[in-house]
């Protein structure tokens, strides 16, 4: 059980972005996609959440197609937070969480209690129960990020997809981003799938690593298994010493040059 | 203003739209005071003064509502889809369609001039659907869609100025359409009207929160579990039956769809829920205010509320947005 894709190829009009991927997601799991620039990461993590639509091959949700499932049910087992988002700048941190209750609201769409007592535990789990009355716009980068992560909460879905949540944020925000997520996962048992360009954070944060390139997988496994010199020379064309963190066991590296 | 809660803010809009109602319908040249209207209204039937607020004033003051309501409506909407604060009306070709049948027909068959509000309407419901074929390209992106609204309104102007050019003569009996304006307005408008907005508003109070998380973005909107495209295809359609409604009885008074969605969003701020309400009543009480003023000011003489619209609104929209600088809500924050 889990999320499962099957040679999958997907593309814009003529252009072909992933050319086959096959990939396994466990409940429980944090997978990590990298890959150089326009390998294709973010089209196979949109594929896997149902925004595109694949030329060939299925996404599979415990075994059922993903194109069979409609919007709102599918919302209510995999939450996603793309690389962009726009908000307007007026809106209150706890009104952007109670649009994660979309798919869950009947007609007229009311909060009920049930509703309320989901964004109020969502907020909490964030760190943001007293930023809930605060503008969107005065929230630093992490903040306005965890609040983003706050309303996918709200969705109460079992799988978290996260399309390169760090982008733009200082190192101290990328790590309270990261943390959040490691949390989640181990509290709530959430699955996250998430593209990561920083390959050392997908070292320490991944159970699982997927390696991308020209639109193909070209390796997968735990950490100490992919991030090795020979990859990151041959993918990422740089020569680097690889070392074991003994803190987080996990593995490290240290750049030394282009090939 | 930030002081005022939304809902305060509602309750203060409501009162003045019950106070621009009375004040259209007592301004002319019989002036009566809210009480003598209402008294008016209620027990006398054989008065001049019934034939004048019953016949005259109260049509014109409730159309002038409608089309208020219709078209700010329209814009809000227009504006939270495409994401774009330039979007209105006439950016989804209403304003062109309805221009272009509407001269087709006072030009070249003026003897079936009262075909004007149904053939303008037709026609903006056509130039939307035109426009919509044109930007589609496997999904609808709002920039393609406004800029083939863009180009579509250049082509049916075209046609409109190749019209009043080969028949000048013909010319006279047309601008009141291009500038829009009420006069002659009577109980067969507000039938015309009516049924659009009651159904629009009606609509809408159910729908805020899927505008709301359309302003989002796509990808977000789909990962809350709504469908993109059909969701935006309704919402463009209902502008249009709105917007389209209201500019074949009254013409082509565009500006309203665009300001007063903004003068609400810059009052009661851009949340769908209050922005809702916070428009149709501004649009409602706005447009009976303007169009008192049209033909009081310079009376017996009627300036079209049109050109009234402009000049007051301009500097109105232009003020507020000097003094929220730095703080409009339409502005979209990339995290």
């Amino acid at each position: 059980m889990g999320l499962e894709a099957r040679e999958l190829k997907i593309g814009y009009g003529e252009k072909v972005a992933i050319k086959n991927a096959s990939l396994k997601i466990d409940y429980g799991e944090i997978v990590s996609i990298i890959g150089p620039n326009g390998s294709g990461k973010s089209t196979l993590i949109k594929a896997l959440s149902g925004y595109l639509k694949p030329k060939k091959g299925e996404v599979l949700l415990d075994g059922c197609n993903i194109k069979g499932i409609g919007g709102r049910d599918l919302a209510k087992k995999i939450a996603v937070l793309p690389q962009f988002k726009s908000s307007p700048d007026d809106i209150s941190v706890e009104t952007l969480v109670s649009y994660g209750r979309h798919p869950h609201l009947g007609f007229g769409k009311r909060l009920m209690k049930e509703d309320l007592d989901i964004m109020e535990w969502a907020l909490e789990k964030t760190g943001l129960i007293d930023f809930k009355d605060r503008n969107i716009l005065t929230l630093s980068g992490g903040e306005a990020q965890r609040a983003w992560i706050a309303m996918a909460l709200t969705q109460k879905a079992s799988i978290l997809m996260l399309d390169e949540p760090n982008t733009y944020l200082d190192i101290s925000y990328q790590m309270e981003v990261l943390e959040l997520v490691k949390d989640l996962n181990q509290s709530l048992d959430l699955t996250v799938v998430m593209v990561l360009h920083d390959l050392n954070q997908a070292a320490r944060y991944s159970d699982k690593i997927y390696v991308l390139m020209d639109g193909m997988i070209c390796k997968y496994g735990k950490p100490k298994n992919v991030i090795q010199s020979d990859l990151l020379r041959d993918v990422f064309r740089i020569e680097a010493d690889v070392f074991e963190d003994s803190v987080n066991s996990c593995p490290y590296f240290i750049p030394n040059k282009i090939v | 203003m930030k002081c005022l809660n939304k809902n305060s803010m509602l309750i203060i809009l409501i009162l003045i739209i019950i106070a621009s109602f009375f004040i259209s319908m007592g301004n002319g040249a019989v002036k009566m005071s809210p009480l003598k209207i209402i008294n008016t209204l209620l027990y006398e039937r054989d008065t001049s003064n019934f034939q004048i607020i019953w016949n005259v004033r109260l049509p014109r003051t409730i159309v002038a509502l409608l089309v208020g309501i219709n078209l700010s409506l329209a814009g809000a909407i227009l504006q939270g889809v495409m994401r774009n604060p330039l979007a209105s009306p006439s950016i989804i070709g209403v304003s062109a369609g309805a221009g272009l049948t509407a001269l087709i027909i006072l030009i070249i068959f003026p003897n079936y001039y009262f075909l004007v509000p149904i053939g303008a309407f037709i026609g903006a419901l056509l130039a939307t659907l035109l426009i919509y074929f044109l930007a589609w390209n496997a999904g609808i992106m709002p920039t393609r869609l406004i800029l083939a609204g863009v180009a579509v309104s250049s082509l049916f102007g075209a046609g409109n100025n190749a019209l009043m050019t080969f028949y000048p003569d013909r010319v006279s009996g047309v601008i009141s359409f291009m500038v829009g304006g009420l006069s002659a307005i009577n109980w067969q408008d507000v039938r015309m009207i009516g049924p659009y907005t009651l159904v629009g508003v009606f609509l809408l109070f159910f729908l805020p929160n899927e505008l709301n998380i359309l302003t989002l973005g796509d990808e977000v909107a789909k990962g809350l579990g709504i469908n993109v495209e059909i969701s935006r295809f309704r919402f463009i359609i209902l502008a249009s039956l709105l917007a389209g409604s209201a500019v074949s009885v009254v013409g082509l008074l565009g500006f309203v769809g665009l300001i007063v969605p903004h003068i609400a969003r810059i009052i009661i701020g851009s949340d769908y829920k209050y922005l809702i309400p916070g428009t149709l009543l501004m649009g409602g009480s706005m447009l009976m205010i303007f169009d008192t003023i049209a033909r009081t000011l310079f009376s017996p003489t009627e300036i079209p509320v049109g050109i009234i619209m402009s000049i007051l609104g301009a500097p109105f929209f232009l003020y507020l947005l000097r003094k929220r600088r730095g703080s409009h809500g339409t502005r979209s924050k990339r995290t």
